[in-house]
């Protein structure tokens, strides 16, 4: 087992060295802003990279080639190490903050699910919030999707890594003949569509940090503020207007966005099926919803309803968790739905999360073709998404990754509910770890936070956020004994 | 003529048999012992065994002296090289490949640079044209068009609902609105010819072939039958080449069902074919069929390779209540022996489909050449060149033409001499329009007339070609 673990730490070292650079924005900020931080983050760069160096030479005598299976392994530990160690300009800047909730805070803004513990966001030092911000980025596209485009990847086969990382059901498919420059590719897609969003925001009101940091959510679909009151804090319909845009965005394949960018045409997004599946699910339920709450008398108006009921519908459903009014007090069946939508409305491919609309798709199709083979029993009948036909094999696995995933849902909502949290909380708070789309309802609902929640339960919602961020079959492989058989 | 034909399959066979008889010089070329045998025993033909895209073996085969290469393999690739070869390497003045994928059917690659393919053709491309032609006139047995759709032959059985049936063909005139025109060209009765004139009675179980210009036809066909519902609901056994064809083709428009035997190539054609409902089984198997309510299927087409095979399916599809059969019969006598049976339309594929190459071979200007009944009759169309100096035909009235046993001109299609407004959706242009003509005695033939000519019997094909060649003086 050693031996088996010993080269995954190797490269586990050298991605902690790299990660040591993503300190440098927050120092920045601290040294222009002024706000005392800048020798905490120092300090913890300086933890990180020491550590790095230190694992990266201890095990330089066992360096080899990662082997297939190896991408889980590194895959999960790297994301737990760099949660973990994440943590340190938490720690350090902010008094009486335990490690339970600093690690949920970071793996939180890693997993982009945007649940915070923390209270006062307004009066956090800049550089922190920032801090927190980046990590929503960074984990959106996927910190090792980055690492593989940037280094060529410390001798290892990058492809592991990607499909360990990267959500969705087709997985082997590159948009170039080589995987480091499909994952520079996907990055610069979404480094220039972030840069878009900030412009827009700061053009719309917004101060440079606030619009750097939401920017970095709205991509990331993470979905942290600077505020406690999150964007209702602007109470402006061109922020929410904007933000509606770039979530959508950040809901759709970012390689559909470099094709047609690449292509110069805006076709490729009419043959996307999963364009259309989301367009269609968020337009209508917004639609719905919208007469819904105006039929209720939730607000007087219908472009109020419609203007509410449209900015905290995508923002749950593509699974980025901002909130621009307490919807937990909205009629129930809206802020449900919200949540149902936020398992299957993100396409593969994007900083969303929860089962991916592709898989929902397929799903659906499987189903029809089932339907059609009770009409007619001896049916050829492939499954078809669009004008692709899917593999009886690929649909198989749709189907084992949507048992573990309602599985998993179950489970942990039962270790919630053991612990003695309601049934309303237990259930939302799960369903928006998973789904990394942040605020639940109830006690964890957006004009709460998970602050209020025991140690026990804190760790259960950062397991959930890592099972749903890494889609579920990358923690789960771990702990099949064939895994670990020689 | 010396021709060396590429391939002893279905197709190449057909062809040497259909140009054996002409008088060419034969040789057929193929990697199947076997196969060549079989086409040695029947047809006067030289055969050589060999892969047909090596030059060594065209030069054996002769291909230094031909005149003509035939390239009808089973593979386009060996059809593109064999092509290439005969021009660059023998110089040989036409060649005709055999291409299945649409891919290589571009101009560009197929130019006297590249692959120097002369005329493309595609058999099972034809064979769901015709079928689907079928399937739009679900009264016919064939459809044939010629001077590019200009003018339909439409193959009917009269049946006592029919207007004309038990009258004589003069009738016709009194109950066609003015301006339709049609012309009987042809009847079979009891697999024999009678040839027609004013006075010849139509009979209940006639098969009679109607020529008319083509958006006359659905008027004329009520001469013969009641018309029927349009077909809606199409069953196809075989999801090979021309199943899987002809249910691409019919596409959206139609409700389709296919079956295939073979699992993996079900899976295939459902995979390609979005709109078509793909059954896994046996087309002779009765109770699929009943489960697929058989008897609410409007048409049945049995389309695999194995003759018995689509005979007994269609056979039991008629009698299990589909409204109207049809089964692919590569044996002449098989369909001979079974349509007007329980089948109602035996389609010989290798008839369907060499038609048009026929007209690459045959001399003179041959437009287009349709085999009717599966070979027993061709009908013929002939451009007409020259003038009354240089040419047997231009300037002469039909009275006139010198008489040819079993052959008789059916009609004409000639360009108006101006240009007249055509309404095309909302604009109208200005254009030269095909009229047809039905062949009276007094109609005299022009330079550039297209010519439809019948010919019950084979070998006068020959006679007609010559009459429609212009002399040596004409330029």
């Amino acid at each position: 087992m050693l031996g088996r673990l010993l080269p995954v730490f190797h490269v586990l070292g050298g991605m902690l060295m790299f990660f040591s650079i993503t300190y440098l924005m927050p120092i920045a900020a601290s040294l222009i802003t002024g706000d005392g931080t800048w020798d905490d983050f120092v300090d913890a760069m300086a933890i990180t990279f020491g550590f790095g160096v230190a694992l990266w030479g201890v095990t330089q005598r066992h360096k080899r080639e990662l082997k297939a299976r190896d991408g889980f392994l590194l895959v999960t530990f790297a994301w737990i190490l760099m949660a973990a160690i994440a943590t340190l300009p938490l720690m350090l800047a902010i008094d009486g903050l335990s490690f339970t909730d600093a690690f949920f805070e970071t793996m939180s803004g890693l997993s982009t699910t945007g649940a915070t513990v923390l209270t006062g966001l307004e009066n956090l030092p800049p550089a922190i919030n920032l801090w927190r911000h980046e990590l929503n980025w960074l984990g959106g596209m996927g910190i090792i999707v980055l690492a593989v485009a940037i280094l060529p990847l410390l001798g290892v086969g990058g492809m592991q890594l990607y499909k360990a990382e990267t959500t969705g059901v087709n997985k082997e498919s590159k948009l170039t003949a080589r995987i480091g420059d499909t994952a520079k590719a996907l990055w610069a897609t979404y480094f220039f569509i972030t840069v878009a969003c900030i412009l827009s925001l700061k053009v719309v009101g917004m101060n440079w940090l606030d619009a750097i940091c939401h920017a970095f959510a709205a991509m990331g679909l993470g979905g942290f503020s600077t505020y406690d009151a999150s964007v209702g804090h602007f109470d402006s319909p061109a922020i929410e207007f904007v933000l509606i845009v770039f979530m959508m965005l950040a809901a759709l394949n970012f390689a559909t966005h470099f094709l047609a960018w690449r292509q110069g045409s805006l076709r490729v997004y009419w043959h996307d099926m999963e364009v259309r599946g989301v367009f269609t699910l968020v337009g209508g339920s917004t639609l719905i919803c919208s007469v819904y709450l105006w039929w209720q008398g939730t607000y007087p108006d219908f472009l109020t309803c419609l203007r509410h009921a449209a900015f905290n519908l995508v923002s749950i459903a593509t699974d980025c968790g901002f909130a621009s009014q307490d919807y937990d007090k909205w009629p129930i069946f809206v802020p449900l739905w919200m949540l149902f939508l936020s398992c299957i409305t993100a396409s593969s491919g994007s900083t969303g999360g929860g089962i991916k609309m592709i898989r929902t798709l397929i799903l659906a199709r499987q189903a029809q073709v089932e339907l059609k083979r009770l009409i007619h029993p001896q049916v050829v009948a492939p499954v078809r998404v669009g004008e692709t036909v899917v593999s009886q094999q690929i649909a198989g696995a749709v189907l084992g990754f949507i048992f573990l995933y309602i599985l998993t849902v179950g489970e942990l909502t039962f270790f919630l509910l053991a612990s003695g949290l309601d049934f309303t909380s237990s259930i939302t708070a799960i369903v928006a770890c998973i789904n990394n789309a942040g605020p639940g309802l109830n006690v964890v609902g957006p004009a709460q936070n998970y602050q209020s929640l025991t140690d026990f339960q804190t760790w259960v919602c950062s397991a959930a956020m890592l099972i749903g961020r890494l889609e579920v079959m990358t923690v789960f492989v771990l702990i099949t004994p064939a895994f670990w058989k020689k | 003529m010396n021709i060396v034909i590429l391939g002893a399959g279905q197709v190449g066979a057909s062809v040497a048999e259909a140009l054996a008889s002409e008088a060419n010089d034969i040789t057929v070329v193929d990697q199947n012992r076997e196969a060549l045998a079989a086409v040695a025993d029947r047809l006067d033909v030289r055969t050589l065994a060999g892969n047909a895209a090596y030059p060594s073996v065209l030069k054996e085969a002769g291909i230094g002296d031909a005149d003509m290469l035939i390239a009808v393999t089973q593979s386009d690739q060996t059809n593109l090289v064999a092509c290439k070869i005969a021009r660059n390497l023998f110089s040989v003045t036409t060649r005709i490949a055999r291409l299945r994928s649409p891919d290589f059917l571009n101009d560009d690659l197929l130019s006297n640079e590249n692959f120097a393919v002369d005329y493309a053709i595609c058999p099972e491309q034809e064979i769901t044209e015709y079928i689907v032609k079928l399937i739009q006139f679900p009264e016919a047995l064939q459809v044939l068009e010629f001077a590019c759709g200009v003018v339909t032959l439409v193959g009917v059985r009269a049946n006592p609902g029919g207007l004309l049936v038990g009258k004589p063909i003069r009738a016709m005139r009194d109950h066609l609105p003015a301006q339709v025109d049609a012309r009987i060209a042809a009847i079979f009765r009891e697999h024999q010819a009678v040839e027609p004139d004013g006075d010849t009675v139509i009979e209940p179980g006639d098969e009679v072939f109607l020529l008319a210009a083509t958006s006359h036809i659905k008027t004329v066909l009520r001469e013969l039958r009641r018309m029927q519902e349009p077909v809606r609901r199409v069953m196809i056994a075989g999801g090979g080449n021309i199943g899987s064809r002809v249910a691409a083709a019919l596409g959206k428009k139609y409700d389709v069902k296919l079956i295939e035997r073979d699992r993996a190539k079900a899976e295939i054609v459902a995979n390609r074919l979005p709109d078509t409902l793909v059954l896994h089984g046996e087309a002779t198997d009765e109770n699929l069929l009943a489960q697929e309510n058989i008897d609410e299927v409007d048409m049945f087409l049995a389309l695999t390779n194995d003759d018995e095979d689509n005979i007994m399916s269609a056979s039991l599809a008629k009698r299990l209540g589909c409204g109207r059969v049809l089964a692919l019969i590569n044996r002449r006598a098989y369909a001979d022996m079974v349509q007007g049976g329980p089948i109602d339309i035996g389609l010989s594929p290798a008839q369907v489909s060499i038609g048009t190459l026929l007209t690459h071979v045959r001399r003179g200007d041959v437009a287009k050449v349709h085999s009717l009944r599966r070979g027993a009759t061709e009908a013929l169309e002939l451009v007409a060149h020259g003038d009354r100096a240089t040419s047997k035909v231009v300037g002469r009235r039909i009275d006139e033409l010198p008489h040819i046993k079993g052959a008789h001109i059916a009609a004409i299609v000639r360009r108006g001499p101006e240009p007249e407004m055509v309404k095309h959706g909302n604009f109208v242009i200005d254009e030269y329009v095909e009229h047809v003509i039905m062949a009276h005695h007094d109609v005299v033939i022009e330079s550039d007339d297209h010519v439809i000519v019948f010919c019950t019997r084979k070998r006068q094909v020959g006679e007609i070609e010559r009459l429609f060649q212009v002399s040596a003086g004409y330029i």
